[in-house]
Formats: structure tokens, sequence, C-alpha cells
């Protein structure tokens, strides 16, 4: 007897994404991400489609972080005073599909910039590259309701992804982004109720699920990976089957995370036996990336080139012939 | 769940006074109302009442067509209008219903099959509503076999396990649970099952109550579809509350709108 596959038949599919806009379509964008449309569990080929590949978005931060790790002081060093520089590197040298510029500086704990400043940063990311463009503030509520609005409003028309509405916090951003023809990131702390409540929240405001990109905020390999692996995992399953309010593609943000893990981050001489930092720190992310590449997520926001690089092969090997 | 909205019935006297003077107002209002409650499929009964059945039918499905592509449960034993019903309905509708007598499901078997619809069964044959599961179960047999013979999917099945009025026969809520868990087990794919809800509540005091108590009851048992006042909004709060706790949904604090907002796309 011939060995016939088994075949699940979904009733449903993951909701087609855009992010960016051309000219054409009114912004000044020169090329644009879609992502999302898959009609199966990640990557069955032999059952539905995943009619895009995943998309990478390199991270840019308008502040030089704090003890940031020896292998992205090397790849980054020259241009991390200039976001626009930054940003201009990830997409000529490296390949990047989309910039994610993090506006950390913002914070009232780092520099405690201005709304008008933050946006200045925008404009000046928003001139150097032609890729679209992810704006996330820096995580403090308050402070992030301030700058939102301001960053959303000079990059309008460019149908960018500003993140983040979270459960206590979502109506400023997500009217910023209805306002000034954005997509918006919905997050959730490693939750599959809240990320469903935060997406019925803002879709409650009148932003169609169509705009939404879901982000539960993700671990690096070591600390919950895995289980955010199976929030992924059980979110694609009820998008297959027919979940409105669980069908937006995923997010996940694997460089910062990563790189956070002493096994990552660690020198080489405070522990010889790890072996060469770099490497570690490199396929610590790739890892974390490839995992949540079979979990699902459709944006991966990313630290270093190398780790790109490894990403973009398992994307291709993944993808087969669909690419 | 998948509901099926049971208004659109010349039983209720609105409908009846629709038909009767043509006017498609109240029947459209009533496929839109419903629709939005969170009714996936329609019921189209022209009632006891209608003068020619057929044209009655003819005129409930083009009224209703002209506002939804939704579809519809043509729900007549007649098979002159269950055809014309079909015919207007178009594909993926639902015969409601044949019984298990085999001169039964040679007409309404073939006709599934013609305009690609799913069909209900009532477990009803020609010695009437059996006493227990059993016979229940016998029938819903009788009818798999039947539909995988002429070449019918058993997931186009339907079987409706008969609920009686509950003032009238005590015993069969019972009977009828019973039935939908055993025939779960008849083939792979099994076929769906599917209730008649109201009936299970005629002639009570207390109608709301007893129908969503037992509309939850059966969907514990496996139920897989119901005819039902999608009107009712308590009702429906007790389905969806039910797919939730029977993990058919993922949890959110406003689960009630997501079901709902689900349903409607």
């Amino acid at each position: 007897m011939a060995f016939e596959m088994s075949v699940e038949k979904w009733a449903s599919a993951v909701n087609e994404v855009t992010i960016g806009a051309t000219s054409e379509e009114g912004g000044t964008r020169t090329s644009v991400v879609t992502v999302g449309g898959d009609t199966t569990l990640p990557f069955l080929h032999f059952e539905g489609k995943t009619p895009h590949l995943p998309a990478v978005a390199m991270e840019v931060l308008d502040v030089v972080p704090q003890n940031w790790p020896a292998a992205m002081q090397e790849a980054f060093g020259d241009v991390a005073e200039d976001p626009g520089a930054w940003a201009g590197k990830c997409v000529d040298e490296f390949g990047a599909d989309m910039i994610c510029l993090r506006l950390l500086g913002a914070h009232p704990d780092q520099a405690d910039r201005s709304p008008e400043e933050c946006a200045q940063t925008v404009k000046s990311v928003l001139e150097a590259v032609g890729v679209p463009l992810i704006v996330w503030g820096c995580g403090q509520s308050e402070k992030d309701n301030e700058i939102m609005p301001r960053c959303s409003e000079v990059a309008a028309g460019e149908n960018c992804l500003l993140g983040a509405a979270t459960e206590d916090n979502y109506k400023t951003i997500a009217a910023a982004c209805m306002a000034d023809g954005h997509k918006l990131i919905a997050e959730a702390p490693l939750d599959i109720n809240i990320q469903k409540q935060v997406n019925i929240l803002v879709s409650d405001m009148g932003l169609d699920l169509s705009r939404i990109v879901m982000f539960q905020s993700t671990g690096g390999l070591g600390y919950g990976m895995e289980y955010a692996y199976s929030i992924m995992e059980r979110t694609r399953l009820a998008a297959l089957s027919g979940d409105r309010m669980l069908s937006m593609p995923m997010l996940a943000v694997v460089g910062s995370e990563s790189w956070k893990a002493k096994e990552a981050r660690t020198p080489e001489d405070t522990a010889p036996e790890w072996g060469a930092a770099e490497e570690r720190g490199v396929v610590w992310e790739a890892t974390t990336a490839t995992c949540f590449l079979h979990g699902g997520t459709h944006i991966f926001v990313m630290w270093h080139p190398r780790a790109v690089g490894l990403l973009r092969k398992t994307f291709d090997s993944l993808m087969g012939e669909e690419a | 769940m998948y509901a099926i909205g049971e208004r659109i019935n010349g039983m209720f006297k609105s409908v009846a006074g629709a038909i009767r003077e043509s006017n498609p107002g109240p029947i459209q209002e009533l496929a839109k109302a419903q629709l939005e409650a969170g009714a996936q499929a329609l019921d189209v009964n022209v009632g006891p009442s209608a003068e020619d059945p057929l044209v009655a039918m003819e005129w409930l499905v083009k009224a209703i067509r002209e506002v939804t592509d939704a579809p519809l449960a043509i729900d007549t034993t007649k098979p002159d209008v269950m055809t014309k019903g079909l015919e207007l309905a178009g594909p993926g509708s639902i015969i409601n219903s044949t019984k298990g007598q085999q001169e039964q499901l040679d007409i309404f078997i073939p006709m599934a099959i013609e305009h690609d619809a799913t069909v209900i069964a009532l477990t009803i044959d020609e010695n009437g509503i059996p006493r227990d599961a059993n016979g229940r179960g016998e029938i819903a047999l009788r009818v798999v076999a039947a539909a995988m013979e002429k070449g019918l999917d058993p997931s186009r099945v339907m079987i409706d396990a008969v609920i009686l009025p509950v003032n009238v026969t005590q015993p069969t809520p019972g009977h009828v649970l019973e039935t939908i868990r055993n025939i779960k087990v008849l083939s792979d794919p099994p076929p769906k099952t599917v209730l008649g809800l109201s009936n299970v509540s005629q002639g009570t005091t207390q109608r709301e109550l007893i129908n969503r108590t037992y509309l939850v009851m059966t969907l514990a048992a496996g139920l897989d579809a119901a005819i039902v006042d999608v009107l009712d909004k308590d009702l429906m709060d007790a389905m969806i509350a039910a797919e939730l706790l029977m993990d058919r949904a993922v949890y959110a604090d406003d689960f009630l709108k997501a079901y709902r907002a689900s349903a409607r796309t």
C-alpha cells in the first residue's frame, strides 16, 4: 500500500499584512513587506500555502546600549551614534527587509527625549533607507503616549508598523495608527488570552483586524523560549481553525532577548570553556529565531548580521520551491 | 457550534403573513437579524398554512437571496419543494430533512449529491420514533450506510436524534444525549449531529431556560449543530460559554464578543 500523507483541512488562514507604502501608495518607501496568508502550519507545503517569506527587521536603537556585547560593538560600533547610518548599514550591507527603530532614548531613565526629538529620529531613518519601518516606543506607557502620536504623524502615509498596544495602554497608539495610516503591534506578556483580549480591544476602537500584528513578549533560548513557542503554535492553530481574533501574523523580538542571555554575552576570558564569544552569541540568536520560525513567526526583529544570515538560510531551506 | 436560525418558518404568524401578502421585508429583516446574532445558516420553512408550498418556497428563497448568500436549510418533507428550494438556494445548502426509511433515503441522498448539499436525517422510520438510544442508533447507522453506498461522504450527513417535549416524555432527552455520543463511532469521518432544539421545551412554562440548559448538555455530549432561536441572546451566550469550556475557543475576557465577531466573518 502506497504511503498516504495525512493532510489536515483547515477552515481559515492567517491574515495577510503589508508594511510600507511606495510613492504609488502615498508613501516614500522603495520596497514593501507582505507577511502572512498562511493556510497551514509553518512550512507544511504539502498541506497548504506559505505565500510569503518571513521578514527580517534589523533593530536600530536611538541610544547606544550600555553593556553592548562586543560582537555588536564590532558590527555596528562605527554607526551606533547615528540611527540613520545604522539603518543604512543594515539595509545596504546586510540586506534587512525592514528596520525596527526602537526609541529607547525617550525613556525617562535614559535620555528622556522629547516627542519632537523622537520624531526627528524617525524622519532621519525614513530618509536614510527605503525599506519599511517598525517604530517602537521606549516601553514606558506615559512617555510612549507622548512620543508615539508625534512619531506617527511625521511618518504619516508610510504604512509603518507601530509598537506597541498593550491591554492597559492601547488607545493613544491605536488612534495614532488609524489617523496616519499605519499598522499596529498588539503586545501580550506571554499570554494567549491577553493577546486575544488586546486584539479585541483595539479592533473595538475601529482598527481593522487586518492592520494588526501580534507580539508575545518572547524570551530567548533558555529563558522561556519553549513557552513562547507553544503559545505561537496554539495561536496559529486558532487562526487556522477560524478564530478571527487570533488570525494576525506574529512578530518576535529575537536579537535583544537572545543577547540578554549570559550564555550569549559572557566574554571569552570569563568563561573560556564556553568557546568563542561571538560564535556563542550569534548561534544563540539564530537558534532562538529558528525555533520561532517553526512556531509560526512572520517578522523577526534581529540584531547580529551573521545571525540574520543563518536565519535566511533556514528560510530558504524551509520554503523550498515555494520561495 | 454550527447555528442554524429557526425563525423563517410559516409557523410564526409574522412569517405566514409575509408569505401570504408576498411582502419580503419582514423575511429579509429576519434573515439579517439572525445572521447578525450568529446564525451560520438559515432554516426556511413555508409552514403548514401555505396554499401552494412550492410557490411559497420559491418566493421565500428568492426573497432571502436578495439579502444574503448564507447557506439555507430547506425545511420540507416534500421532494418537489425541496428540489425547488435547493435549485434556488445554490450549492452548500442543507436538506432538512429525510427520515430513515429506505424509500426516503433513495430520494434525498442522491438529491444531496446532485445539489452539493448536506442532508439532515431524522432518526425516524416507518415504525415511528424509536423508544431509546439503541433504536435511534440503528436508524442512524442505516442512514450512514446508505450515504456511503450512494457516494455521499458521511461528513455531509447530519443525524437529528429527534428531541420531544420534556413534558411529554421525560426519558427522551437522556436517550438523545446517548445517541449523540454513539453516533460519533459510526464511521470515519463520522456523520455530524444536529438537533431541532426548541422542541424540547414545547408546551412548557420555562421555554428559554429549558432550551439553553439542554443545549449545553447536548454540546457536552458532542453535538455539532443545532436549529435554534439565535435571537435568544441568553441561549447564544450559554452556547458560546459551552464552546469555551470545551476548549473549542481560546479564552479572552471579551470571549462573547470575540466569538460573535468570528462567527460573522
